[in-house]
């Protein structure tokens, strides 16, 4: 374990190391090091299948690929080339007695997962082992059982293991994306896995859609519409048909959930903030989870929208044009003071804070174009994560916040798209029929 | 009739002016009076001629003016809700035509070109549909008869990315209910 994550340190060690040699001004302020550049070599080799015949071939096939999958699309690993592997735990065996970890290290594993399956017509079990080939020892061992349709359960819940093994951080493996797709000729909001995987539409009102924004417990989603031509916000259940309607004049957008610190909290005790516009000016208040006034939260003329916020509710960032252009404003709700946070550029809009509390997304226009960029809130300038490709929009934190979904035009339509939080590993989500915007990362539910 | 046909000219002129200059509160009233009088499409009943060729023109007069309502927008700057001349000239010609028919209420609809983002395309466009509504009101026209909405960037009238179609879709767009 410790060597594991020395490995993953390592590059931070050295950083630490050349900075101490560069003026103090440089090193005054904590560096933090993308622990997506050095990617960990991780070996999957084939898993075997425990019981006779062709169902659990096929499973351990398809329970090997989906592992290797998953933990690709996280960025952390490097999995390494099945033709390098010396050895065949499906010959030799896949538990600690039976692995010679010399065949490991020799062709440069760090890791190593090893597989077991054993499938019945009603019933599927997993032996899954996660390895650190330097040490030469078992590090995770599960068992796991379940009907033949849990086979990505289980392995997104092994490799639920893995990554809080490297990062003490469960991961997203069970939390869903919402997006906007035009596909059937109007903007509906659609619901995929995180990894883009069975996207299907969740909401029919035959015409403009959009802000989509999950509860704390993922069970509801705000949005706007127009089905009564008109920008109403809705609140929908992700499950069943209930919902409500938040019909002020004028606006009645951008909704964000306050987040909660009772995971069983009903939907009066949850809150979330919107911009209305009622009164002719837009601000921003908040709202019960039901629709309700509580108070008004901004006070400016001019638009006030788009509200994110901090970790522990007590502060909010939103977009204003109350210096003439939209940029970045930070409100601590305890002293009532608001801040600045965006100076480069005119126009910065949609952020999004991370779920750390250290960082936010946001886009940034440059020319006609946006882009997506992340700052702190130390006074340094932003990162920009995005360059050079399309038109890039609507930043979302993932539940860890070690990613970053986005959708771009850089391949000619609008897609879904991932980064990691550093911008690297760049890919598109999923290609559905029209153009895909506006996502939002569900939190993670708990994989049981 | 040759005089007064020069009047109705005069008066023709005067209108705008008049709009401008004056009072909103003093204003609707002789607008109404006024443009009522002077512009034939208005007044279909109490034409002085009775012939078909001349109702039929007065027809035509009026419904060319509810159609230059309807289809001649206003256009902004990029992120901006100001009124440019040019807008305030086009809100004057429809504060007349609203003034001329004093039942018709309307729906200003705010719009914005791609380039921003959804959210605070939003917010523009009513910002939009708002100064268009509260300009008319200036002019004398009763806000019961304005609403607003705004549908961000949503509603493009040209679908292409360029100067010219960006600008084309930064537009206030007036509906009748």
């Amino acid at each position: 374990m410790v060597s594991v994550r020395r490995s993953i340190l390592s590059p931070f060690l050295m950083l630490v190391v050349l900075l101490s040699a560069t003026p103090a001004s440089a090193v005054d302020e904590f560096i933090e090091i993308n622990p997506f550049l050095k990617k960990i070599p991780l070996a999957i080799p084939a898993f075997k299948p425990l019981s006779e015949g062709a169902l659990a071939l096929e499973t351990s096939d398809e329970a090997v690929q989906l592992m290797a999958e998953t933990l690709q699309f996280t960025g952390y690993f490097n999995i390494l080339d099945k033709g390098a592997y010396l050895e065949d735990p499906r010959a030799s065996g896949i538990t600690d007695a039976s692995i010679n970890y010399r065949n490991w290290t020799v062709i440069g594993a760090e890791l190593l997962i090893t597989g077991g399956v054993r499938r019945t017509d009603e019933a599927v079990e997993m032996e899954l082992r996660l390895f650190d080939t330097f040490k030469g020892q078992s590090v995770i061992g599960k068992r796991y059982r379940g009907s033949p349709k849990d086979t990505r359960r289980i392995v997104r819940k092994f490799a639920s293991e893995v990554v809080f093994f490297l990062t003490g951080n469960q991961g997203y493996f069970n939390s869903e994306i919402a997006f906007v797709s035009t596909g059937t000729g109007n903007k509906e909001i659609y619901i995929a896995e995180f990894d883009g995987r069975n996207p299907a539409q969740f909401t029919r009102t035959k015409n403009i859609t959009l802000s989509p924004a999950w509860s704390p417990d993922a069970q509801w989603l705000a949005y706007t519409a127009y089905p009564k031509n008109r920008p109403f916000l809705y609140i929908k259940h992700r499950h069943h048909k209930r919902g409500y309607e938040i019909g002020n004049k004028g606006l009645n957008i951008t909704p964000a959930w306050l987040p909660q610190a009772n995971p069983s909290a009903s939907l009066d005790d949850m809150r979330l903030a919107a911009t209305l516009s009622f009164t002719g000016d837009q601000e921003i208040y908040l709202l019960t989870g039901k629709g309700k006034i509580i108070k008004r939260l901004t006070k400016s003329w001019g638009s006030d929208v788009s509200p994110t916020w901090s970790p522990d509710g007590k502060k909010f960032a939103f977009v204003s044009n109350r210096s003439g252009n939209p940029h970045i404003y930070v409100k601590d709700l305890d002293s009532g003071r608001v801040d600045r946070l965006t100076f480069q550029g005119r126009y910065n809009t949609q952020p999004s804070w991370s779920p750390k509390g250290d960082k936010l997304a946001y886009a940034g226009m440059e020319g006609s174009r946006n882009d997506i960029f992340v700052i702190g809130f130390s006074g340094r300038p932003p990162v920009q994560l995005t360059r050079d490709a399309g038109n890039n929009e609507s930043p979302c934190w993932s539940p860890d916040g070690s990613m970053i979904v986005f959708s771009s035009n850089r391949e000619g339509r609008s897609r879904i798209y991932v980064m990691t939080a550093f911008g690297t590993d760049q890919r598109r989500l999923l290609t559905l029929p029209g153009e895909q915007t506006n996502p939002q990362w569900s939190p993670n539910k708990h994989l049981n | 009739m040759q005089r007064k046909l020069w009047m109705v000219l005069a008066l023709l002129l005067l209108v705008p002016g008049l709009m401008l200059f004056t009072s909103c509160a003093q204003q609707s009233a002789v607008d109404q009076d006024t443009t009522q009088k002077t512009t034939p499409p208005a007044d279909t009943g109490s034409t002085t001629g009775s012939d078909d060729l001349q109702a039929d023109a007065a027809k035509r007069a009026a419904e060319q003016a509810m159609n230059q309502f309807i289809n001649e927008h206003i256009y902004f700057d990029f992120d901006s809700a100001a009124l440019s001349a040019m807008a305030q000239a086009t809100l004057k010609n429809k504060a007349a035509w609203l003034n001329a028919n004093p039942g018709v209420m309307v729906t200003i609809e705010g719009h914005c070109d791609e380039r921003g983002t959804n959210e605070y395309n939003l917010a523009l466009g009513e910002r939009r549909a708002m100064s268009a509504q509260a300009y008319l009101v200036d002019l004398g026209i009763s806000a019961s008869r304005l609403s607003t909405i705004s549908y961000g960037e949503e509603r493009p009238l040209d679908n292409r990315s360029t100067e010219e179609a960006w600008a084309k879709n930064r537009r206030g767009q007036f509906k009748l209910k």
